[in-house]
């Protein structure tokens, strides 16, 4: 819809708002220490978030490994005990979940994108911001330290669910427990820090003409999984402390009358559905504070890359909110076999499978921008179309089990171990990825090796699908989790060994490939091709600074001023195929945008 | 090209795997061959949406690829499309979900004549109760357990005198006959699951939980714990015998009451003492 009197709308959108607020001077770091160490400037912590986030992944990775080597190989390696091996599956399960994704999407992503995708210096506080990283630092410090205490890491399974978490027949259940609740607890302060960082830095900082409804898709998708982690974070940390309470001070909390190896204990009266259901109401939202990230950043390789518009902007935003909203009152999906009142069931069902609508909705909105783009099939592009696959795959796997009577079979099998990787750690993990290749040029300045990166990509992809595509089916068989072994079960033909051989072969190719990309990273930082100013020719802020990489306070002596939404790409009449954000109408006259 | 080709393969490959990989479930043992069917039908309807977003998007990485001298479309929206894809997408949902929530509703309604068993775990086994001649299990109690009284029966309960204990042993069902499992554990969480049955529930301390199903098939069955328990959770199995009528009462005749076992414990108290 081009209005009748186009030179008034020029006009109109031309006038640049009134500051609001006065600039103010930012901190200024003058020594090595203050500038790279103890930093205040939101692009270092968020490189630190993620450096840091990478290096514990790397542990997870290596005890996936290990867990594939018991699974593909069982009585081959002797130093693979049940203890050893149901410690391993805990300690890769949270590391992966908490401190690699949430950590690297809001602290990694949140930090070095927000300020520069909605055109602010820094982020609000960058003190706090600072305080946020050593925090959750030190949340990883105390993690790692239970693989060297007494009795070793916890092994009560990434949901820790009691009784067992903190009684003997654990691995772990002494300090092991013990470190992993204070660790969740320090992480959970240190976000609260961060987290109301990114979310005042939006609603508050965003540069002039920066409407909400002209944000970044990746703007939008951190800001609602961060209000989301700011709601749901409390019950994780107020369980964690009410169970290091039973196993410290003997309160009952989560414990009935219970035996312990023989052994009748002094609990009595708690309730371990109680923690369920905390934890869920906690780890339900989770996945959302890891995927919504992951939807808003896919959006926007895609447009950039596609050289179209993202289609649908407006519901894709709506439907990031919406989602994050119904996320609250789903968490008993997790529980349609726990002992729950049965008739939950029904309702959590519902609400289950209502997400399913807006997800979709997102899903064709991906898809219909592909349609009648200009796809340049760069590294970005490949990893957003290979999460669309895996996305889609993990996605309908869910209706599997969100439908309450369809997850009575499944519940607890290899169908649920395939489905929450392939939705949550693959279809995130590729999009980590992606971004890394679309910002590695505007964080150092040069590419990453495209050789390199088709090899990450598509051993990657092709192999991580080919780890959990087929694992769905050993769930159908009926194949339970959380088995270190399952002997010669009749009900499993013997040709499933081979599956399981074939699945650990692809785990460890998969992995082989991540050490190539981290090879790739560091090189391509010092050696890799200059990538020069918005090399992908973005229309979003963080591609217009006056220097890359962005110096300190990222755009020089004025701050850039909004006049269009971050996706006029391939706008009729206009010269190139791209519009940057701060181009006035004025100075770009011919082009006929509609949505401003 | 080659990326084109390469999700059609993905996609191709995928339902090949599907209808010629020899891993499928079981066959079913219980009556909820309907919850099989409500995972046929799931399958069929996000199936064909996987499948069709796949090859829509091959199709464009294929026909939309870069060229130089080509501009993309402009369209920042289509609410005409964007709500026709909305409401076809609900209806889809709804198509699963409805009779999911019917079979769901079987599943929680236990019909009134069905038997009740209980099935005790503990780290890292399970054990049985069948409530005997009155057809009443007796109270019990984790406060009762002793190293004579494993289930920690109401001494005092008269129910609970004829009920027959299975420790250590296999639990045999009669076919064709609804069956409650009430479910109770005296340390951890368990879980009683039968994959041919279907049919799974935690076991949870201090309450007790059930599920009901009729076994249709007689057979030698695996049981798993499936609710994570600890290091031996792995090892935690158990066997169940679907029997026919003759078989099953040949079995149930020699097994023992609470009032047998606490009555051969005071036997080998005495002998112990006689010994002494």
């Amino acid at each position: 819809m081009v209005p009748d009197n186009l030179d008034e709308a020029v006009n109109k959108s031309n006038s640049v708002p009134d500051l609001e607020v006065k600039p103010q001077d930012l901190y200024h770091a003058n020594s090595f220490i203050t500038r790279w160490i103890f930093c205040q400037d939101a692009k270092v912590i968020g490189i630190q978030y993620s450096l840091t986030a990478i290096a514990i992944g790397l542990v997870a990775m290596v005890l996936s490994w290990m867990m594939r080597l018991q699974l593909g190989f069982p009585e081959t390696f002797s130093f693979l005990g049940p203890a050893e091996y149901y410690q391993f599956v805990t300690m890769h399960g949270m590391i992966m979940v908490i401190y690699l994704l949430t950590a690297l999407f809001l602290g990694g992503f949140g930090n070095f994108l927000i300020p520069l995708m909605v055109g602010a210096r820094d982020m609000v506080f960058p003190y706090v911001n600072m305080i946020s990283f050593w925090i959750y630092f030190l949340a990883v410090l105390i993690l790692v330290a239970s693989f060297f205490v007494p009795g070793g890491p916890t092994g009560a399974g990434w949901t820790l669910y009691p009784p067992q978490a903190i009684t003997q027949g654990t691995p772990g259940s002494g300090w092991g427990i013990v470190l992993m609740l204070i660790s969740l607890s320090v992480f959970v302060v240190g976000f609260t820090m961060g987290g109301l960082n990114y979310v005042i830095t939006i609603l508050q900082a965003r540069t002039r003409g920066m409407t909400l409804m002209r944000m970044p898709l990746t703007v939008w998708g951190i800001f609602t999984a961060t209000v989301l982690a700011l709601f749901a974070f409390p019950a994780l940390i107020v369980s964690c402390i009410m169970m290091t309470l039973d196993s410290l001070l003997g309160t009952s909390f989560f414990m009935p009358t219970m035996v312990e190896l023989g052994e009748k204990l002094e609990y009595g009266g708690g309730s371990p559905i109680l923690f369920q259901h905390l934890f869920w109401f906690f780890g339900h939202p989770e996945v959302y504070i890891v995927a919504l990230p992951a939807f808003g950043i896919v959006s926007d390789l895609i447009s950039v890359h596609a050289r179209k518009n993202i289609f649908g902007y407006r519901m894709m935003v709506w439907a990031i909110v919406f989602i994050g909203a119904l996320s609250f009152i789903v968490w008993a999906h997790h529980m349609y076999v726990s002992g729950m009142n049965p008739w939950f069931g029904f309702f959590f069902a519902t609400t289950t499978l209502i997400i399913a609508v807006p997800t979709a909705i997102k899903v064709y909105n991906w898809v219909l921008t592909l349609w009648r783009g200009n796809i340049r099939l760069t590294l970005p592009m490949l990893f957003a179309l290979a999460f669309i696959v895996t996305f889609v795959n993990g996605g309908i796997t869910g209706l599997f089990l969100g439908n309450v009577i369809v997850d009575v079979p499944l519940s607890d099998t290899y169908f649920v171990v395939a489905h929450f990787h392939m939705v949550m750690g693959i279809a995130p993990v590729l999009v980590v990825f992606g971004a890394i290749y679309h910002w590695f040029p505007l964080i150092t300045g040069r590419y990453l090796h495209e050789g390199m990166g088709q090899f990450h990509f598509w051993v990657s992809f092709l192999g991580s699908y080919a780890i959990y595509f087929p694992m769905h089916y050993l769930g159908f068989i009926g194949v339970p989790r959380r088995y270190y072994e399952m002997y010669n079960s009749e009900f499993i033909p013997t040709s499933a060994e081979g599956l399981n051989q074939f699945i650990t072969i692809a785990a460890l190719t998969v992995g082989f490939a991540q050490i190539v990309f981290l090879y790739n990273i560091i090189v391509s930082s010092k050696f890799g091709k200059l990538a020069g100013k918005n090399p992908w020719q973005a229309c979003s802020l963080e591609w217009q600074t006056p220097d890359v990489p962005p110096g300190h306070g990222n755009f020089g002596k004025e701050l850039p001023v909004v006049y269009r939404w971050a996706y006029d790409f391939s706008v009729p009449g206009a010269k190139e195929d791209f519009i940057p954000q701060n181009v006035a109408p004025n100075e770009v006259p011919e082009a006929k945008a509609e949505q401003t | 090209m080659f990326v084109a080709i390469m999700l059609t393969l993905v996609t191709v490959g995928s339902i090949l795997f599907h209808f010629f990989s020899p891993w499928w479930w079981t066959e079913v043992a219980s009556n909820w061959g309907n919850i099989d069917d409500t995972i046929i039908l799931t399958f069929w309807v996000t199936g064909s949406v996987f499948v069709a977003i796949c090859l829509f998007s091959a199709y464009c990485v294929w026909k939309f690829r870069y060229q130089k001298n080509r501009r993309a479309d402009y369209e920042p929206e289509n609410p005409k499309l964007e709500w026709w894809l909305t409401i076809l997408t609900a209806l889809g949902v709804a198509a699963l979900l409805a009779p999911g929530l019917v079979v769901w509703n079987q599943y929680v309604t236990v019909p009134k004549d069905a038997y009740e068993i209980e099935v005790m775990a503990q780290q890292w086994y399970f054990s049985y109760r069948l409530p005997g001649e009155d057809n009443k299990l007796g109270t019990s109690d984790i406060m009762n357990i002793t190293d004579d009284n494993p289930f920690g029966i109401n001494p005092n309960d008269p129910n609970g005198q004829d009920d027959v204990l299975i420790d250590g042993d296999d639990i045999h069902l009669l076919i064709d006959r609804p069956t409650k499992v009430l479910l109770r554990s005296i340390d951890v969480l368990h879980n009683f699951y039968v994959p041919q049955f279907r049919a799974k529930m935690d076991m949870v301390p201090g309450s007790v939980t059930y599920y009901w199903f009729t076994p249709t098939r007689t057979g030698y069955f695996e049981i798993l714990c499936a609710e994570y328990c600890g290091t031996g959770h792995y090892a935690m199995r158990g066997w169940v015998s679907v029997d026919e009528q003759e078989d099953y009462q040949a079995w149930l005749q020699e097994q023992e009451t609470f009032e047998e076992m606490m009555a051969r414990n005071n036997d080998n108290k005495e002998i112990e003492i006689v010994a002494k």
